[in-house]
Order: C-alpha cells, then sequence, then structure tokens
C-alpha cells in the first residue's frame, strides 16, 4: 500500500498533551498480568537444568530417575527439540542456545528440562537427573577470546580473522570513507587510547515467563512477556516444526525488556514440555537464571585514535572495536563500528567491528545495542581532544557535529538532524554554569541512535456507541497505548478518552516487527494515522449515502462529516448508531512498511562528586538534551530520556558480570548486580527538542534508546574533572577510581 | 520442615539440643528465609523464637541495656535513651537491608548469622556488648566478639540461643559511631566497616577508646593499636593517621566480587578515621 508519509505540519489539538496512560491504573493497582500471571487449567511447572560449567562436552544426560518421581510428567533434553532449522545458521544458534546439544557453552547454558506437577516436585526432578559433563578449557574475555591458543569455542565458526581456521572470531566489518592515513598526516594532534566495557544486563524487573500449551490436535497456545509477540510466534513455531497460524501468542503486560526479551530462551523449552506432557506449562526463570542464561550486552575492548588540527577540525578518526558476543556469533561489533563516529563529520573516518564468540550467555540487544560502548571510547576521547586543544568541549563538538547533508560515517547522507540543536541547547542551558562544589566536575557527551521503522498494521474499531478500539501489534513497553490513543483520537477528532488502545495476539492482527529500535510510536503511531484516515473515509461514505449526495462533497472536520448546503453536521456517534442500517461495522485497516526512521540525537551533561579517599562517585546532577522530532505525549518522552540516562549512570559506575577463573558467574542476582537504587540518583532533567523527521506525518522519531549512549562518556569525563583521572575502564566502580587516583599520585610524585 | 514457635525459653533449648538434622533458630529471618529459598540449606527443624518471653523488649537495667533478641532494628532508633547513649550502634543496625528489612532484622540475628561484613557487628564490638546465651549449660555473658569463629561459624553449642544483647551504660563524654563502604547508597552488603567508641578525660584528651572493623578478615577485628594512636590525643591529624595506619595494618581482607585486597585495607584506614571523628563530636558535646 502507498502512503504519503511525508511530514504536513498540522497543528494539533491532542498529541503533546499529558493525558492518563490507560493502563495506569491497573498496574499501580496490581491487577495489570504479566508473564507470570495467568493460569490454565491442569497447569505443570516447568524447570530447566542448567550447565555449572563455562564450556563443557556432554557425555550423557541420564533422566531415567527424574522422569520416575511421582509428579513428574515429562523430561526433555536437546532429543525432544530435533533440528528443524534446514540450514539457517541464525535459527540454530537459537536453537542450540534454548538447549545444549552436545556441548554446554556457558554457566547457565539449559541442558534438559522438566515439567511437574508442583516447583517442588520440579526442583526435586532436576537434581536427579545427571549430567556426564567433560569440562573443556574455557575463554570469557573478548581479548583473550582473540588469541590464537584461546580455547575454540565454536568449532563451527569461520571468517576473514584468520583465513581458513578456526576462530573465535566470527566476523570482521569495516566502515568509513576518506583516507585515513592521509588524514592523520595532516593533523597537529593525535590522541591514542584504548578502552573496556565490561558486560552488563538490562535488569528488567520482571523476568521471562510464558504458559505454553501445546494440544494433540497440534494447536498451541503461549502467553509471554515479549517485546514482539509476532517474532515468537515466528521463532518457535520454526523450532517445534508447527504451522505459524497454529501457534497463537499474546503478549502480557511487561515488566521492562529494553531488548532483552526480543530473544526466545524458555519458550520454545516451554512448547516442548507441554507437547510431550499434554498439559499447559508455565515456566518462569529466577533471578539467577535470567543473568546467567538470558541476553545480556556485550563486554568490550575499543582502540580509538583521533586526529586533529589546532584549529579544532577532526581531519582523521580511527576506532577498532571489540565486542564480546557471548557463546554464538552476532552483529554486535558491527553495530558498534556504525555507530562510533556517527556524531561527526569527519572527512577521513574508519571503524572496524569484531565478533568475537566466548563462553558467556548470547548476547541481546539492549537499548541502542553497541552504542553506547562505542560512544564511550569515542566521546571520551573527543573531550581529551578538546582539552588538548585549549578548546572548549562543546565548542570543539559544535565545530565537527555533523549537520543536514554530512555524509555519515555508516554510509547514507544525513537529512535535518538534531545534533547541532542539542549543543546549542547544551550550551545555553544554566546548567553548565551552575557552581561545582568540592570534589565535584562537570561532563558532557553527545550520542545517537539510527532507530527503525518496520512491518507494522494497525486496525481501527468504531463501536456503535462511537468508541473506538485501536488494535497495534507492537508490545507497549513505554507507554505507546497513550500515545497510540492520541494519534486516533487526533486523527478522528474525538476525545482522547473515547479511544481504547488494545495489544493484539498474533491471531488477531497482521504481523507486526517487534517493539525495538524505539520503533513502536514511530510505526503504529504511522499505521494509526492512516487506519484512522481509512475509518473516516468511510465515514465520509456513509453520510454521503445518509444525505444523498456524492462522497466528495463530504468533508471530516471535529469529529463530524460536514457538507455545504447542509445545516446539520453528522457526529461519529451519530454515524456509528447508523451504521448498521447504512453498510454495516465501521472500521479502518492499514498495513505499512514504516521506512524513514529519522536518526536521533541527545547530549548529556552530568555533575559528579568524587571521594578522593574511597573512590565513590555520586552523580549530583544530570540533564539530558534530545531531539524527539515530536514528543505525542511529553511525560513518556521524558520519561524515556529519565530511564535511559539512569541506566547509563549504572553502567557507567557499577554494573558488571563478575566472572571468576572457573568461568562462573560470580554476582547472578541485584545484590551484586548493582543496578542503581531510588537514593543513587538525581533527578533527572530533561528537554525535549523537536526537529521534525521529515518521514513521519507528525514529524514523530523514535525517543526510547538514544538516552542510553551518552552517560558512559559523559561521566567518565565528568569524573576526570572531579578527580583529575582519566578512567579507561567501565564500570568506573570505587575500587577501580581509587587505584587511579593513587597511580595518579604516584606518577605526580615521581616526575616532581 | 518443621516449625516450632515456643512459648518457652527452656521449650525452645530443649527443641534445639533434641533436634535430628539440621535446625535453625528463627528471629527476624531475613537471613534465613533468603537461604532457605535460595536453596543454600534444607532445615529439618525451624524454631521461631519470637513468643519467647521478654525476647521482644528493649530494658534499661542497672549495668545498661539489654535488647532482646527479637526485637527488630527499627525499633532500636525509636527508643530515646537507647539512640542517646549508643548512637553509633543504632545507626549501624540500621543500616542493614531496607526499611522493610529493617522491620524484621534484629542484632542478635545480624550477629549469629556471623557474617564477616555483619554490619551491627563492628559497633556492637566496639561497643563491649555481651551476648546474654541460654542453654543446656544454663545462662552465661559472653563478649560479641567471641561469638564469631569464623565465616558463618560460631562458638555456640547445641541448643545454646542468644536471647539478648546488652551495651552497658555511658560514662559522661562519650561517643561512638559506624561507617561502612558499599558501592550503592542503601541496600546493599559493606565492602569494609569501621565502629569507634570512645570516651573523653578532661580538655577532651581521649581517654579510652575502642575500634572494631568489618568485613576485612574472617571475622569482626579489634585493633587495640589503633585505640591506642588516639588515647591521650584530640584526634590531631597525625594521631588519626596512627589510626588509619594501625588499621590497615590490621586487615587481612580477600579479593572478591565486592572489593579487592587493596581497596578494603586502605579504606578501612579511611573510614575509622572518618568514625572516629564522628564519635569524638557526639562525645564532646555530651556532658
Amino acid at each position: 500500500m502507498q502512503h504519503d508519509s511525508k511530514f504536513t505540519n498540522q497543528k494539533f489539538k491532542l498529541v503533546g498533551t499529558r493525558v492518563m496512560r490507560p493502563d495506569g491504573v491497573d498496574k499501580v493497582t496490581g491487577r495489570a498480568r504479566y508473564g507470570a500471571d495467568t493460569f490454565a487449567p491442569g497447569q505443570l511447572v516447568g524447570a530447566i537444568l542448567r550447565s555449572p560449567h563455562a564450556h563443557a562436552k556432554i557425555r550423557g544426560i541420564d533422566t531415567r530417575r527424574a522422569e520416575k518421581l511421582a509428579g513428574v510428567k515429562a523430561v526433555i533434553t536437546s532429543a525432544d527439540l530435533p533440528d528443524l532449522t534446514d540450514g539457517d545458521a541464525e535459527l540454530y544458534n537459537v536453537l542450540e542456545n534454548c538447549m545444549a546439544r552436545g556441548k554446554a557453552l556457558y554457566d547457565g547454558h539449559a541442558v534438559a528440562a522438566v515439567a511437574a506437577s508442583d516447583a517442588e516436585t520440579a526442583r526435586k526432578a532436576l537434581k536427579l537427573i545427571k549430567v556426564d559433563y567433560k569440562v573443556l578449557p574455557h575463554v570469557t574475555d573478548v581479548d583473550e577470546a582473540m588469541k590464537p591458543a584461546a580455547p575454540i569455542v565454536q568449532p563451527r565458526v569461520r571468517s576473514k580473522y584468520r583465513p581458513g581456521k578456526r576462530t573465535n572470531v566470527a566476523g570482521v566489518t569495516t566502515y568509513g570513507h576518506g583516507d585515513v592515513d592521509a588524514g592523520f598526516a595532516k593533523a597537529d594532534v593525535i590522541i591514542e587510547k584504548s578502552y573496556k566495557t565490561e558486560q552488563v544486563h538490562q535488569g528488567y524487573i520482571e523476568p521471562h515467563a510464558c504458559l505454553a500449551s501445546v494440544g494433540p490436535d497440534g494447536q498451541g497456545e503461549l502467553w509471554v512477556t515479549t517485546q514482539g509477540q509476532f517474532a515468537f510466534r515466528n521463532r518457535c513455531a520454526a523450532l517445534l516444526g508447527m504451522e505459524m497460524s497454529q501457534l497463537k501468542v499474546t503478549s502480557s503486560e511487561i515488566g521492562g525488556g529494553f531488548g532483552g526479551k526480543t530473544h526466545v530462551w524458555a519458550e520454545p523449552v516451554a512448547l516442548a514440555l507441554s507437547r510431550k506432557a499434554n498439559r499447559p506449562v508455565k515456566l518462569v526463570m529466577s533471578r539467577e537464571d535470567v543473568f546467567r542464561a538470558s541476553g545480556p550486552a556485550s563486554s568490550t575492548s575499543i582502540d580509538v585514535k583521533l586526529g586533529a588540527t589546532r584549529g579544532g577540525r577532526i581531519v582523521a578518526a580511527h576506532a577498532e572495536l571489540r565486542y564480546g558476543g557471548g557463546a554464538f556469533p552476532g552483529i554486535w561489533g558491527e553495530i558498534g563500528a556504525m555507530a562510533a563516529w556517527a556524531c561527526y563529520d569527519i572527512e577521513n573516518v574508519r571503524s572496524v567491528g569484531y565478533e568475537v564468540v566466548v563462553n558467556r550467555p548470547k548476547v541481546a540487544a539492549y537499548r541502542a545495542p553497541s552504542a553506547p560502548m562505542a560512544g564511550f571510547a569515542v566521546e571520551s576521547t573527543v573531550t581529551l581532544m578538546a582539552e588538548k586543544l585549549g578548546i572548549d568541549p562543546v565548542e570543539f563538538r559544535l565545530k565537527n557535529a555533523a549537520r543536514e547533508g554530512t555524509r555519515a560515517s555508516y554510509g547514507p547522507t544525513y537529512g535535518p538532524i538534531g545534533i547541532v540543536p542539542t549543543l546549542e541547547a547544551v550550551k545555553k542551558h544554566p546548567h553548565m554554569r551552575a557552581r561545582l562544589g568540592k570534589n565535584q566536575g562537570r561532563g558532557m557527551a553527545c550520542g545517537f541512535w539510527f532507530n527503525f521503522g518496520g512491518q507494522t498494521c494497525a486496525d481501527l474499531a468504531i463501536g456503535e456507541d462511537g468508541t473506538v478500539a485501536l488494535s497495534v501489534g507492537t508490545v507497549d513497553v513505554g507507554g505507546a497505548r497513550a500515545s497510540l490513543s492520541l494519534i486516533a483520537a487526533e486523527e478522528l477528532g474525538i476525545p482522547y478518552e473515547q479511544v481504547r488502545c488494545n495489544i493484539a495476539d498474533t491471531a488477531s492482527l497482521g504481523y507486526n516487527d517487534m517493539t525495538d529500535g524505539s520503533r513502536g510510536t514511530f510505526s503504529s503511531g504511522m499505521a494509526t494515522i492512516f487506519a484512522a484516515r481509512d475509518a473516516i473515509e468511510q465515514l465520509r461514505q456513509r453520510a454521503a449515502k445518509t444525505w444523498g449526495i456524492a462522497v466528495k462533497n463530504v468533508a471530516w472536520k471535529d469529529g463530524k462529516a460536514i457538507a455545504k448546503g447542509k445545516r446539520k453536521s453528522l457526529t461519529l456517534k451519530e454515524l456509528a448508531e447508523a451504521s448498521s442500517n447504512t453498510g454495516g461495522p465501521i472500521s479502518g485497516h492499514n498495513q505499512v512498511v514504516a521506512d524513514g526512521a529519522g536518526v536521533s540525537f541527545a547530549s548529556h551533561i552530568c555533575d559528579v562528586e568524587v571521594d578522593p579517599e574511597t573512590g565513590a562517585t555520586k552523580v549530583v546532577r544530570y540533564t539530558v538534551v534530545q531531539d524527539a522530532g515530536k514528543a505525542v505525549h511529553p511525560d513518556y518522552v521524558e520519561g524515556q530520556f529519565q530511564g535511559g540516562a539512569a541506566q547509563g549512570i549504572g553502567w557507567a559506575l557499577n554494573e558488571e558480570y563478575v566472572y571468576g577463573e572457573d568461568g562462573r558467574l560470580q554476582n547472578p542476582g541485584f545484590l551484586d548486580y548493582r543496578i542503581p537504587v531510588c537514593s543513587d540518583l538525581p533527578f533527572i532533567d530533561t528537554q525535549i527538542l523537536e526537529i521534525p523527521n521529515p518521514n513521519h506525518p507528525y514529524g514523530i522519531r523514535g525517543v526510547g534508546e538514544t538516552s542510553i549512549v551518552p552517560p558512559l562518556a559523559a561521566i567518565a569525563n565528568a569524573v576526570s574533572d572531579a578527580a583529575g583521572v582519566r578512567m579507561t575502564h567501565v564500570p568506573m566502580s570505587p575500587p577501580r577510581i581509587l587505584a587511579a587516583i593513587k597511580s595518579s599520585r604516584e606518577e605526580q610524585e615521581l616526575t616532581r | 520442615m518443621r516449625y516450632e514457635a515456643p512459648t518457652s525459653t527452656r521449650e525452645a533449648i530443649a527443641l534445639m539440643s533434641g533436634a535430628k538434622g539440621d535446625a535453625y533458630l528463627l528471629a527476624g529471618g531475613t537471613d534465613l528465609l533468603v537461604r532457605m529459598r535460595g536453596e543454600f540449606i534444607d532445615p529439618d527443624l525451624v524454631v521461631d523464637i519470637k513468643r519467647l518471653p521478654g525476647i521482644q523488649e528493649i530494658r534499661k537495667t542497672a549495668r545498661g541495656f539489654s535488647i532482646g533478641a527479637g526485637v527488630p532494628c527499627a525499633a532500636l532508633g525509636r527508643h530515646k535513651p537507647l539512640l542517646r547513649a549508643w548512637p553509633g550502634v543504632v545507626e549501624a543496625a540500621q543500616l542493614i537491608g531496607s526499611d522493610q528489612i529493617q522491620g524484621r532484622c534484629t542484632i542478635a540475628g545480624n550477629l549469629c548469622n556471623a557474617s564477616p561484613a555483619a554490619d551491627s557487628v563492628p559497633a556492637l564490638v566496639a561497643a563491649t556488648a555481651k551476648a546474654v546465651i541460654v542453654g543446656p549449660g544454663g545462662r552465661r555473658r559472653l563478649a560479641v566478639e567471641k561469638i564469631i569463629t569464623g565465616p558463618g561459624a560460631t562458638s555456640l553449642g547445641k541448643g545454646d540461643i542468644v536471647s539478648a544483647i546488652e551495651l552497658p551504660n555511658r560514662p559522661p563524654k562519650s561517643g561512638d559511631a559506624y561507617l561502612r563502604f558499599i558501592p550503592r547508597t542503601e541496600m546493599d552488603i559493606a565492602v569494609c566497616s569501621a565502629g569507634v567508641s570512645l570516651t573523653l578525660g578532661p580538655r577532651n584528651v581521649v581517654k579510652q577508646a575502642r575500634v572494631a572493623l568489618g568485613a576485612v578478615a574472617p571475622t569482626v577485628v579489634l585493633v587495640p593499636k589503633a585505640a591506642r594512636a588516639i588515647v591521650g590525643t584530640r584526634l590531631e591529624d597525625d594521631a588519626l593517621q596512627r589510626l588509619a595506619a594501625a588499621c590497615e595494618a590490621a586487615c587481612s581482607p580477600i579479593d572478591d566480587k565486592r572489593g579487592t585486597v587493596e581497596f578494603r585495607t586502605e579504606v578501612a584506614g579511611v573510614l575509622a578515621r572518618r568514625a572516629a571523628v564522628i564519635a569524638y563530636e557526639r562525645a564532646r558535646k555530651k556532658r
């Protein structure tokens, strides 16, 4: 279907207002139903046995004693999930990640599962399963894994890194343009710096949970916490050999996903258990399972080289980005390489991304996946360069920022973009002039994210009382139902309260891509606009029929059909009430590939206080400035800005996966995996800029992800200002900062 | 699993002494229940002591204060005379967990759980607190530092129950303080910690002091050399430096996910120095 999705600069009545969210009351009163909150007659409890080893050959699995335990209804191993992937390597990786096939590849890798009448029996059954492991040498560190002598994690991995040989480097990708060597030759100042970031988890509060049911007739249902019911349906159906339409997937309310709920883990296992037991199976991961065996973000090791003239122009930039993808090949290094230099207009620029396989859980997306680490390395170096040149870091960025018409380092030429306006706003912000106290410092950094559009479908059904049921297929992760209802109401010219937005299951609506790439409001917003216009077309036809005039003479304005010469207009409600006599139910529909998601930029300002005797860092003030295109519901846009900053602060200061010498995860819980608690954070101030996306009727850009990109470098730059030490290893935990302060003090004493 | 909630001390002792298999006492349960749910332990018997007579009371005695083993930490801060006499002990107890945990957790439980990182223990040791133990052998008092023998291990015998913690009366011009280091601001476990208790003499010179460190050794470390460093001083800079150096010398921590040997050692000295200053100010302001 062809649609004109160009920005029209219309005046809004409802879009941009701060209305109550439709899911709010249920969420604050505990009525909202999440992944673990549904029940089926005769349901069993599923549980998964996981490898205690980082790398081990599975010589055998004896399930006989578990099967004999009273109350156990099914025990499965990889034999119950036969390989139906038919040469699809990516799908095979998913299958192998769901349940180990001959080899356990990380601490926490699933090796068997049970379904039993209750949780206690299921736990007992797991203990009765005997797995014969032969422990193999393992590697969990990115740099170690790239060495020629490193243990090989995946024998089938081949790449141009070591042509024809086994390697842990699954891919190498290069982006950029110009002549980097010639560029560096022209530079007056060159800075080279290496950085490391540790693995982090999205930290969503709701663990993975589902209720799976497969009947003897082959029909299946899955209730699940997910960012994409359709993607889960397709994946699960393919892995289990089911037809897509035979598996109905319903998304529950979601207690946080941030990219972590875009992949299947326990769901195919739950379906396989249900199929074998012939009963519904509920499977809920523990927090420990979530840390050990869902999809955290990459750990990285990054080298940056930056060259500039004394006048403050960047003339060459190069980055080598090594991303640990967990036990399976990914595209995380590639995305990092694409995002690294996207904020700047650089004549000679190159970035090389490496996909490194290690004995850790398979990496999944985490809010602007791969960009925060690249941003940490690049934005730290950019500030270092500004300091070395004696130029204000904001001015230095403004001198080099990408603009409309700039060829991005990753290929495309930018349309109207927001980096310069965010930098100008930072320059003017009172935060930049506020006085700093003792041991305090200030830093700033920029961030970029691509955003995504994708396949989208929406239905809009008008009830006979004139109220509207809007069905969309993108899971609401951040208030999208309120935003989409606002958009439908705006188009139809009716009050917001007259629209109710529902998230459809896979049997009720056409395919939708997942809620990822900050696409929910951008793409479902676009489909909603067109579905509403489709309904308006029908409403005009009904009015024309009622009046006995041509449709072209009927206009739609403020929720009413009007026509020249007709003194009385026909309201949406009147047309709906009469619909049974004018042609039946009135509904609008749209399906679209929502192209043209506008890229997104943000600039953050951060003040920290560093205790020079303990290395403890407190964030004392934080400001986010970001381009939203158009803020449909400003509260939830601000919420996205604040949430991304909060997660970035945790990542920057304390969050990290700690692996022991034995390759086992040491901190699979919120006690020692330290996401910030409320008292760790200041109020996060926000400023929304609206630089319309030319490719959306309302000018909307995705807003969900960019805000997690700048914090790592903004905090590193602030810590450097406060404590006089340049932190190159994230998290900047107190022991790391204290060690850096001590070694810089010792250096100063030596040079004295 | 068998659960018992006896109403007499004799009954509780009998249950614990006669228990077969793994028997645990339950006071606040903030450690026990977590360990059960995490499947670290699988008790055969749990004896809830919250219904024992007097176990939920803070009593003012001739010797000082007696805090029943069932008194939740939140209650300590509401007891004005206790708070006035031992602000450091109370602030240590009230750092444990969160508001919700505070409504349940107890200092006796914190002691008997025998974690090297227990928050209230260094403050109790600095305060010369004593544990009241009832058991098959009768009733006795023991200095709290004699209870913990290693991580998770105590000197308590089968059937022994710590029924109360006793704190002495305070001489005039006395103060105590406790500080811990955590990477977050709350909901965390000490990476290292320090409790200091002191009494001033004429001209505000430190007359007596006790310094105890947490999470830097298998058990709480009492550091007499650190105390000697400040006795006879008014906490001048060099005295504080000597105090910190003595604390660092007394540390024998481990490297783990929560901190390095180097970090724990250095920060323990910093915390002891800062806690001493707070305790000193509290003492100075008292009559």
